[in-house]
């Protein structure tokens, strides 16, 4: 589990993150969501250890982040994968020498393993003939897929996503919401996405944690948000037509 | 204020660049590939302007010596001199700066913004010692670009020289190989090896330490060729004043 506690973040005079507690738990698609600037990047970057914050603890299995000896934070970033939400992919490398770039940081398998462990997480994200590719070349779907199998090749225990499927059309954002939720699956893993897209709230938000305004206003799932009454959750979940309609269908479904 | 918190940040920053340094297997072929882009990559550029401003030197030296008491091989040893001192290391440093500059500030100004640097510090990499420690030790190679700009620069006047009339070779080389100072070349090479270090490390500051999106690495890349030539000629006046004066 990964527990956040009263967790602070300002940048000068702007606070950003105002103190928020929750937890993610494991095997579960833990959500992030709130309009564009609520500080789901901040708040992400923040448990990453990529931001320092001012106040609050973030632990990971127990193990407090900020407590942890360098070697510990090494062997905890081991564990770490991220996908960033512009993928972030190395654009000096080919699509396989970037799924390898973590086997050869963390670990002293030879070549030949680290290609098999490659060939195998590009199949599992649908990519089994893109190793040569550079990643200018290929598509923003697939420029995904490919970070998801560079945030996976290391074997994680966390799996972190930042608006997975932005700028994505509608089913290719489907198919990549559901390659992370079955991944999380599959491999009993934490996940924590960033999203404001209603569909994968709809789809994956086995967790979800509200933010506004550096705050936490809510939490709950997919099963509670079209029932809250919560005025800042419904407020932002309903400010499009389709899911004015969604709610009203699943009112009348469950009378 | 701002400016030495800036100076203070980049000072900092070269002290991170040798630490926690990246496993030698990830490093080596990080340092090829610079050295293929900032030093194989610049010899084109810095051979061409060499040669011709060489034989601009040997011209202008030459249309300007009217009288006819000055010895003839006063070409070449002017020519020689002001290129050793100041063309070949100062003035093809500050080309440098817009050459090589630019193309750090923007390859680490992109990787910011598309948060590639972000991706190495995820994995626990430092990453201003996996970009700008590849840099540094490909422009450790910086003297012999700049060598080579010494000898095609007294090669360009040389031919310049003879071929538009202007002397006889014999003159030239007489003049090239006069009254020569050891302690010059001294002066020349402590030089460039302080210009590779400001071409290797300011870029990367600019780089590494800028915010917002792609219209800022352009801004990012001219502000860095600025100031990176500044420093070059302010460092010049220095050494020149400390070594020579
Ligand atoms: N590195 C930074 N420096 C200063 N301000 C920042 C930085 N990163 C984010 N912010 C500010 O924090 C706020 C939240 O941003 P962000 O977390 O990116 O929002 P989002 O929820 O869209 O991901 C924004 O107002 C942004 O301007
Ligand atoms: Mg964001």
């Amino acid at each position: 589990m990964i527990e956040v506690k009263d967790l602070h973040k300002s940048f000068g005079d702007a606070h950003i993150l105002k103190g928020i507690t929750t937890s993610f738990e494991k095997g579960k698609t833990n959500l992030i969501i709130g309009q564009s600037g609520s500080g789901k990047t901040v708040f992400l970057k923040c448990l990453l250890g990529l931001f320092e914050y001012e106040e609050g603890s973030i632990s990971y299995d127990g193990k407090i982040f900020s407590k942890l000896s360098p070697n510990e934070k090494r062997a905890l970033r081991a564990e770490i994968g991220m996908v960033f939400q512009g993928s972030a992919l190395f654009d000096s490398m080919t699509i396989a020498e970037n799924v390898m770039f973590p086997l050869r940081m963390f670990t002293k398998q030879s070549k030949s393993e680290m290609e098999d462990r490659v060939n195998v997480v590009l199949n599992r994200v649908n990519l089994p003939d893109a190793h040569k590719k550079m990643p200018s070349e290929a598509s923003g779907g697939m420029q995904k897929r490919v970070a998801i199998a560079r945030a996976i090749v290391n074997n994680p225990k966390y799996l972190f996503c930042d608006e997975p499927n932005s700028g994505l059309d509608p089913k290719t954002a489907i198919v990549i919401d559901n390659l992370i939720q079955e991944i999380t699956d599959e491999f009993n893993i934490i996940t924590v996405i960033n999203s404001h897209d209603m569909n994968s709230v709809m789809e994956i938000g086995e967790k979800i944690v509200f933010l506004k305004d550096g705050l936490k206003a809510w939490e709950g799932s997919n099963k509670t948000i079209f029932k809250t009454d919560n005025e800042v959750v419904t407020d932002f979940v309903y400010s499009s037509n389709l899911f004015k309609k969604v709610r009203k269908m699943y009112l009348e479904e469950s009378d | 204020m701002i400016y030495l918190h800036n100076i203070g940040t980049y000072f900092i920053m070269i002290k991170d660049i040798f630490r926690r340094p990246t496993k030698w297997s990830v490093m080596k072929p990080l340092i090829l590939k610079d050295i293929d882009d900032l030093i194989i990559g610049s010899l084109g550029i810095v051979a061409f302007i060499s040669f011709f401003v060489g034989g601009v030197v040997a011209i202008q030296t030459s249309l300007n010596m009217t009288s006819p008491l000055m010895p003839k091989y006063l070409v070449g040893f002017a020519t020689r001199q002001s290129i050793i001192l100041e063309f070949a290391p100062t003035f093809i440093s500050i080309i440098m700066a817009g050459k090589v500059g630019s193309f750090i500030t923007s390859s680490i100004g992109t990787m910011r913004v598309t948060e590639q640097i972000d991706a190495l510090e995820v994995m626990g990499i430092n990453a201003i010692n996996y970009l700008v420690f590849p840099k540094f030790i490909a422009l450790t190679l910086y003297p012999f670009v700049i060598s080579i700009a010494m000898f095609l620069g007294i090669l360009g006047g040389l031919v310049a020289c003879v071929y538009g009339g202007y002397g006889t070779m014999e003159d030239y080389i007489e003049g090239v190989k006069m009254d020569f100072i050891p302690f010059h070349f001294i002066y020349a090479f402590v030089k460039t090896f302080v210009f590779a270090f400001l071409l290797a490390t300011i870029p990367s500051y600019y780089g590494y330490f800028m915010k917002g999106g792609a219209l800022e690495v352009g801004k990012a890349s001219t502000t860095s060729f600025v100031w990176t030539s500044v420093m070059i000629i302010l460092v010049n006046f220095l050494l020149t004043s400390l070594l020579l004066g």
